[in-house]
């Protein structure tokens, strides 16, 4: 065949670029999507010539577009002929940097960052280098802005001469008069901090970094303390105390509660970041201001860091620092008046039992998880509940069942089904913690009364409950408690409450085993094939080929093939589909 | 054939309903009902811990001591007025609270009716006054999902105080003895940062007031000017692309409004700027609808001033036509008809080609409201003249999908409208119509012709890519 090495005479530029040209926009992106065939049609040497040139020239276009092209670029090396002539690639996404969209901007800058290493170092300085500083003294702002996320890729592979223009670009970037670049710079503060050297970090970074911790807008403040993260983890812990604390503590002190929450929810970086020693001396007191901050949001930030920042405490004097300054804040918090707060709370504070071990758990934390346990709010409660696992190992579970069941039960009737939906998830982990006395006693009703609500997600979690109880449990114990009164629910008079039998026995068929399901389950199946209600007759066939496996080939042939042989007559056409796949199926034609 | 079906019953005359519980209340009804009508209300963030009760020396009325000892007790209330109390304690500090209202009350009253009270040592002090007040950092919104259209403001706490503030400063402002030339020491640009960050409150009635402020601010210090323009289109463009979230919106577009009424012509690059890059992208937001009218008027006057500014203001419209929101798409449409209304012949010509094209797919659209919203365009007399002096270049775009709608659409409505548009066209230009008529159906082969040779040539360069993918990893030999 004579494309068969891609002759190029086939595949007329022109008609490619009429595509990419195309009226309509749907059509455009796909032709852009598949940019890389077109480019694979023309060969290396003329996309180079032509169809780059072509895509430089004519970048205005719907942003979905150029998004598109933007991503296609970043994956183009090979197609106009590897790393030596990767440079080609940069006019049309130096163009594509400096759009208004910012996924557009994002993703142009992506796949400039990718190609960066696919430069030599010589071309980095003679090409690359050259469209960063473009960028960075580019008039509007969106291309300064791309110029940020562009320093680090190529800081550490050219010479000092740039390196220093580098810098140089970089201060200027984050005292620009417009807050978006700032909050860029601000934003890829720490990573360029990274790529520096050392006595730059200290020269270069640290004024920048105060100076940008200090803005008067708190966008840009609060970029900077999670530069804070990576810039303390560069420096000596000798000149942390000097560089980095004192702009911490004012941000943590900040009049914006943006700002403080930052630091609350980067809290336990900052902890790793700046070591023990200031940990002690700095952050526990900011903790405890953040643990009790005016606004909630701070509040429940720091409170989901309780247990992480507790245990990353030193452990000499662990225990101490948490019985006499976290705890207290703790217990405020326990009884706080937002909602946020106390579940954020709740959702860690069970791990604080293996931090402070038996005895303490026993003392001050348990009255705290029983409060918590019947807070007003559902998701307070619930989020004690599922962590109940940490508690079991330290103390188990036993010194909490009191108050665990009037909270379960609770939760099991609550208005909103996403929380009963909720504890249902729960339900083994309870079970295997609780023991099968416990549950048959006061849980079972519970898990046997979710088949009949009225909403269907949750008749479809209790049954896949009942599964994993039985896995739990055993078929003797299925047999004996839920299976009989699975079974009766296929009279009651409602038509869905008919149809969960049928669910719960495609549920529990291969958890019981053949036997409970030949003798008990399948005479049910096979009474409801007369059912009035098609949907539970073509559910009946759905069950029938579900169970099939499970069944003996004796039962096949002379119970269920007569019963589908008669559905496959039905009047009804999806009752009579079903049962043609079941027969199929289960090869019983 | 058929997947699994949903458990509804089909027939549902054989089965027996389950009442439905009425107390049980599931997730699913709107935010509006789910949430009982309560006054929410806030407080400004910054008040940490309750500290000691506030005293404040009560000091006699202004009114009551002779004139010239008044301006010294002018400056002693304001210093008074610097003491900002918690509102959301609404027990705390009740006796002071109340002084201080009637403190503000009389200061109010005071720069209204007074001669000579305005020393130069009140400037200072009114705008310390006046910043301890007002700049706050807002608390948090109450959820993430605010939504401005269904759910009730949060109303700021502290507004019994607040609101004689602002009315305070705005008293002062429009004070006939009010000097900027002394007052721009005090009322500089980190000041009117702060006042346009408030821009950002929950309370409508504090943005309402903040309005009257700015503009009274951007009229009295021609020096500030420029500052504003650019610090309103920060806060734009941040709203456009980075938070999409920003209360005030509306109110400063209301001010631009009137900013825009007065430049002077011809207009400098730096306001076709903002129209371009600002004004035009401002139509992407989701929240568009909270604003849109004031945003149309601002675009409306741009084009009264300068007519060549149409060109690319339609441009960016079709640039930034909404996909899948009919709603913003009748919006759209209507500031398009606002646009209309006003441009001149001459650029009509300019942009008729794409603008035509987006109408018709407007007017094709399943949504009724938008098809409808687009064929009303027909009942405008400036708008069908222009139609009718381009028909030539009009008619073929819009054929098509009229042909097709007339025959299609499931509102009948619509296809009524539809008939009215045809029957126009066909009296405008008979013989184009006849030919377009005549060939309709032979187009419509071309383009499906034209579809299937798009696709032959996509799959054979996909053979192609196969071939060489498998022959050399994806490396490509010259």
């Amino acid at each position: 065949m004579a494309g068969a090495d891609g002759d190029d005479s086939l595949y007329p530029i022109a008609v490619l670029i009429d595509e990419l040209r195309n009226e309509d926009v749907q059509l455009r992106l796909n032709s852009i999507k598949k940019l890389s065939t077109i480019a694979l049609a023309l060969g290396v040497e003329r996309t180079r010539t032509e169809l780059l040139p072509f895509l430089t020239d004519t970048i205005y276009d719907e942003d979905e577009v150029l998004l598109a092209l933007a991503e296609q670029l970043g994956n183009f090396t090979m197609l106009v002929g590897g790393p030596e002539f990767v440079h080609c690639l940069l006019p049309p996404l130096e163009s594509l940097a400096t759009v208004e969209e910012t996924v557009v901007r994002d993703k142009a800058v992506e796949s400039l960052r990718k190609i960066s290493q696919e430069h030599s170092p010589v071309d980095l300085e003679v090409h690359f280098e050259p469209l960063v500083k473009r960028l960075a003294s580019g008039d509007w702002f969106t291309s300064r802005t791309s110029a940020c996320g562009l320093f680090s890729v190529c800081y550490p592979r050219v010479s000092s001469t740039v390196k220093a223009e580098i810098r140089q670009h970089f201060r200027t970037l984050c005292s620009d008069d417009t807050p978006m670049v700032r909050r860029a710079a601000a934003s890829k503060l720490g990573e360029f901090a990274k790529v520096l050297e050392l006595e730059y970090v200290k020269t270069d970074i640290i004024p920048l970094f105060t100076a940008l911790a200090s803005d008067e807008q708190d966008s840009v403040r609060l970029l900077a303390v999670e530069a804070c993260v990576s810039i303390a983890t560069l420096l000596p812990q000798e000149d942390l105390e000097t560089l980095v604390m004192p702009t911490l503590r004012q941000a943590a002190e900040d009049k914006s509660w943006r700002v403080r929450y930052m630091v609350a929810d980067k809290f336990s970086e900052l902890q790793k970041a700046v070591g023990p020693e200031i940990t002690k001396n700095d952050l526990v007191p900011a903790f405890q201001n953040l643990l009790k901050d005016c606004e909630a949001e701070v509040r429940a930030a720091a409170a989901n860091k309780v247990k992480e920042f507790c245990e990353n405490l030193p452990e000499d004097n662990r225990e101490q620092i948490i019985m006499s300054h976290i705890l207290p804040c703790v217990k405020e918090l326990v009884s706080d008046t937002n909602q946020h707060v106390k579940s954020a709370l709740a959702s860690v504070i069970m791990g604080l039992s293996t931090i402070l071990g038996k005895d303490n758990t026993i003392e001050h934390l348990l009255p705290l998880f029983l409060t918590q346990l019947k807070d007003e709010c559902p998701e307070v409660r619930l989020n004690i509940i599922s962590n109940l696992d940490c508690v079991n190992e330290v103390i188990g579970i036993r010194q909490l069942s009191q108050s665990l069941l009037p909270a379960i039960v609770e939760l099991a009737e609550d208005a909103k089904w996403r929380v009963r939906l909720a504890i249902i998830e729960y339900m083994p982990l309870l079970a295997g913690q609780l023991g099968v006395e416990f549950f048959d006693e006061k849980l079972n009703t519970l898990c046997m009364a979710w088949l009949i609500d009225h909403v269907y997600a949750i008749r479809e979690a209790a049954t896949s409950n009942l599964t994993k109880l039985v896995e739990k449990f055993g078929a003797e114990w299925a047999q004996n408690t839920i299976v009989p009164k699975v079974l009766g629910m296929a009279n009651d008079p409602n038509y869905l409450h008919r149809m969960t039998t049928l669910f719960c026995i495609n549920a529990l068929s291969e958890a019981c085993g053949q036997e409970i399901t030949t003798k008990q389950m399948l005479p049910v199946v096979l009474k409801m094939s007369n059912d009035q209600v098609a949907n539970v007759r073509f559910n009946v066939a759905k069950s029938l080929q579900k169970i099939g496996p499970v069944l003996d080939s004796n039962a096949l042939q002379t119970e269920v093939k007569p019963v589908l042989e008669k559905l496959s007559s039905d009047s009804d056409m999806d009752v009579k589909y079903f049962a043609q796949e079941a027969i199929s199926v289960l090869a019983l034609a | 054939m058929m997947g699994d079906r949903p458990s509804p019953p089909r027939a549902m005359s054989s089965a027996p309903t389950s009442s439905p519980s009425v107390d049980k209340v599931d997730g699913f009804s709107r935010k509006s009902v789910r949430k009982a009508k309560q006054k929410r209300s806030q407080s400004s963030s910054q008040f940490r811990s309750q500290g000691k009760p506030i005293e404040l020396t009560p000091l006699p009325l202004l009114k009551d001591v002779p004139a010239p000892e008044q301006p010294e007790l002018f400056l002693k209330k304001l210093q008074q007025c610097c003491t900002v109390f918690d509102f959301m304690d609404t027990l705390s500090d009740l006796k002071m609270k109340e002084y201080k209202r009637s403190t503000l009350n009389e200061l109010v009253d005071y720069v209204t009716v007074s001669r000579g009270y305005l020393t130069e040592q009140a400037y200072p002090e009114v705008v310390k006054m006046v910043s301890h007040n007002i700049f706050r950092t807002l608390p948090p919104s109450d959820s993430n999902e605010f939504d401005p259209e269904e759910d009730e403001p949060t109303l700021e706490a502290s507004w019994p105080h607040l609101q004689l503030v602002y009315e305070f400063f705005i008293r002062f402002l429009e004070s006939q003895e009010f000097q900027p030339s002394i007052a721009k020491k005090y009322i500089d640009q980190k000041f009117v940062l702060q006042l346009l960050e408030l821009f950002d409150s929950e309370d409508p009635r504090e943005r309402d007031y903040l309005k009257t402020v700015l503009h009274r601010i951007y009229g009295k210090f021609l020096g500030l000017r420029a500052f504003i323009r650019k610090q309103i289109n920060n806060i734009f463009l941040r709203f456009v692309y980075e938070t999409e979230h920003f209360n005030g919106v509306a109110e400063l577009l209301e001010i631009l409004g009137s900013i825009i009424n007065g430049f002077a012509l011809p207009l400098k690059a730096e306001h076709k700027q903002f129209l371009v890059k600002v004004l035009i992208p401002l139509h992407t937001v989701r929240s568009l609808s909270l604003f849109h009218a004031q945003l149309a008027y601002c675009i409306v006057q741009f084009l009264e001033k300068d007519p060549t500014l149409t060109e690319p203001v339609i441009r960016g419209l079709l640039k930034f036509w909404p996909k899948t929101c009919s709603q913003k798409e009748v919006m759209f449409l209507g500031e398009l008809e606002e646009i209309l209304d006003v441009i001149e012949p001459t650029q009509f010509v300019k942009i008729q080609e794409p603008l035509f094209r987006q109408i018709s797919r407007c007017v094709s659209s399943p949504h009724f409201q938008v098809a409808e919203r687009a064929l009303y365009y027909w009942n405008n007399e400036y708008i069908m003249s222009l139609i009718e002096e381009n028909s030539s270049v009009i008619l073929p775009i819009m054929f098509a999908s009229l042909y097709r709608i007339s025959k299609e659409h499931w509102n009948p409505a619509i296809v009524a409208l539809v008939y009215n548009v045809l029957k126009a066209f066909m009296e405008m230009n008979s013989t184009l119509f006849d030919e377009l008529t005549a060939t309709y159906k032979s187009d419509r082969q071309r383009e499906k012709k034209k579809e299937k040779e798009r696709e032959e040539l996509w799959k054979k360069l996909e053979d192609l890519e196969l071939k060489r993918g498998l022959r050399s990893d994806g490396i490509i030999p010259t």
